[in-house]
């Protein structure tokens, strides 16, 4: 039995997802293979042959995986699925998107967005909203898995494990990339940083989001919203945490003018020390938070700033 | 153009999920249920599409107990011209419902499907992707926009770190995200009219498919729950406890 996990990464740069989602895979107790597809990815092996229990890397470099399109993706992890009992990836858009499509050419079952391995086929994984842990076990030989990657840890490094290249490559006329469109920032990612402020419709505009910069600035931390944010259009939605969007356990996680929602809460409640701030004292926010300050968020913040 | 949404009853998304005491399962009696938010956006986005004279019909189904038809005429009241529904009292999995699904787009052949990109219940993100690969068709998940050009729709999506378009060949299969549009409200005359208009009821066992169960629901839990904080007085005292009692900085 051997394990086959999908790097994900993003413009030549490796994902911590991927770290962590082999992490997680090492726990199922067989030898990882790590396939890299994209294009002009032979740094990214390096990085990945690196990673402490990778056994080896597959490398499938070609033009026709540059931006990770779900119909040839999913062709390609089922072409090599014959030697897995475990096939990989994280829970991250790209993973959910392609990954769903090689369990149904593979017509197995997918086990998405498991937090913990409990043995080789049994996981728990929040369902409602994270409102319940479910512990499922997986009756199909062979299991499609996405990881959580906020539940596991980074892996360290070894000495590089060997590479080998696939040169089997699979296009599709059933899709055509058109354009993307990145967001801009220079503060660290979203679901990989150590300290996330987020803010709420209680920021009133998305103006009133640089009040957040300073704080962030100072704390290394990324800026997040709800989705109350998003929808009114303060911030662009790959910002949102949340249920529907990404799930972060920072260190430190700073609620903003949140009220609370349950579709928020399911985005951060495993953060390790919640902090709230909110001039209602009923805001549901305050049941998580491991310090609350009542308080008007355009009154404490830049105090806030300035104590830092 | 026919255009084909897949929709499911859940638990209404304001309602806390709770764990039956013998930790089986959730508990769902006596709970309101709903039709599930993403699959609300579906539905808006192929009415849309008629209104746009793009789509020409619209088929609304559900896979589930004899109450999901619920669903169905909430969807016929939206703009669903007509209905289908696939009964059955078994708990499915996303593989099962995707591979009932491929039945009826064999029997339908709408160029276009539009499911929600996740349930907000068992919270998997499969359904969609799933039928799209039984179906052979090219995919375009957790879409913010949808437009239908000669033979093609480009749809742009919601991935990590902004938005990706893709062109797809139609026929081909669509996941709404929540900012795709802003669902509509069922007017009291359409309620009415939906109760006139077909809904075409068929056993899920007569449709072929094997519905034996491929992942075993051991138990159900609580998460953790998180120890209640304190609340402060000030920012100093804030940043004092965040430096000396929790030293996350």
């Amino acid at each position: 039995m051997k394990t086959l996990v999908i790097a994900d990464h993003d413009n030549g740069v490796l994902k911590p997802e991927t770290s962590k989602t082999i992490n997680a895979a090492l726990k199922l107790g067989f030898p990882v293979n790590v396939l890299v597809a994209g294009e002009s990815v032979a740094p990214l092996s390096e990085v990945i042959a690196s990673i402490e229990g990778v056994n080896s890397v597959l490398i499938a470099d070609n033009s026709e995986y540059a931006q990770q399109l779900a119909e040839k993706i999913a062709d390609l992890v089922v072409s090599l699925a014959a030697d897995y009992s475990h096939i990989v990836t994280s829970g991250t858009t790209t993973g959910k998107n392609f990954m769903p499509r090689v369990a149904a050419l593979l017509d197995v079952a997918q086990i998405s967005e498991i937090i913990e391995v409990v043995d080789a086929d049994t996981f728990k994984r929040p369902i409602y909203a994270g409102n319940a842990i479910a512990t499922v076990k997986s009756l199909d030989s062979k299991k499609v898995i996405t990881v959580r990657a906020s539940s596991f840890d980074l892996q360290g490094t070894q000495a590089p494990a060997e590479c080998v290249t696939i040169d089997a490559v699979f296009s599709s006329e059933l899709s055509s990339f058109v354009s993307v469109e990145q967001t801009e920032s220079e503060r660290p990612e979203l679901t990989a940083a150590q300290v996330v402020i987020s803010g709420g419709r209680g920021m009133q505009n998305g103006e009133n989001f640089s009040l957040l910069h300073g704080i962030a600035d100072k704390l290394g931390a990324a800026i997040g919203a709800s989705r109350a944010a998003v929808d009114a259009g303060f911030v662009p939605n790959d910002m949102q945490v949340g249920q529907t969007g990404k799930i972060v356990a920072p260190n430190l996680y700073i609620a903003v003018g949140i009220s609370g929602a349950i579709q928020h809460l399911a985005g951060m409640k495993d953060s390790k020390v919640i902090v709230a701030i909110n001039k209602d004292p009923d805001a549901p926010i305050f049941q998580v938070a491991d310090y609350g300050l009542v308080a008007d968020l355009f009154d404490v913040l830049p105090e806030l700033e300035q104590a830092l | 153009m026919k255009v084909l949404v897949p929709i499911k009853r859940v638990i209404d998304y304001n309602v806390k999920a709770r764990v039956k005491a013998d930790n089986s399962d959730v508990d769902l009696t006596n709970v309101k249920m709903a039709l599930n938010p993403f699959c609300e956006i579906a539905i808006e986005e192929a009415i849309r599409l008629k209104e746009a004279g793009i789509a020409t019909e619209v088929i609304a189904v559900t896979i589930g107990a004899k109450a999901s038809q619920e669903q169905l005429r909430t969807a016929l009241a939206l703009g669903a011209d007509k209905a289908i529904h696939i009964e059955t009292d078994e708990k499915l999995e996303s593989l099962h419902v995707a591979k009932l699904l491929a039945k009826i787009v064999e029997q339908e052949s709408p160029e276009l499907v539009i499911l929600g990109k996740q349930s907000i219940d068992s919270d998997n993100n499969q359904t969609g992707q799933m039928l799209a690969a039984l179906t052979g068709r090219g995919q375009g998940t957790f879409a913010s926009k949808v437009d239908v050009v000669n033979g093609t729709v480009n749809v742009t999506r919601e991935v990590d770190g902004g938005l990706q378009t893709v062109a797809l060949k139609l026929p081909a299969v669509v996941t709404t995200d929540l900012r795709l549009n802003e669902p509509r409200y069922a007017s009291l005359p359409n309620i009415m009219k939906a109760k006139r208009k077909p809904l075409e009821v068929i056993a899920a066992d007569s449709l072929g498919v094997d519905l034996t169960p491929r992942i075993q629901l051991v138990a159900v839990h609580e998460p953790a729950k998180r120890s209640g904080g304190i609340i402060v007085d000030d920012v100093a005292q804030l940043v004092d406890l965040l430096k000396t009692q929790a030293k996350v900085i």
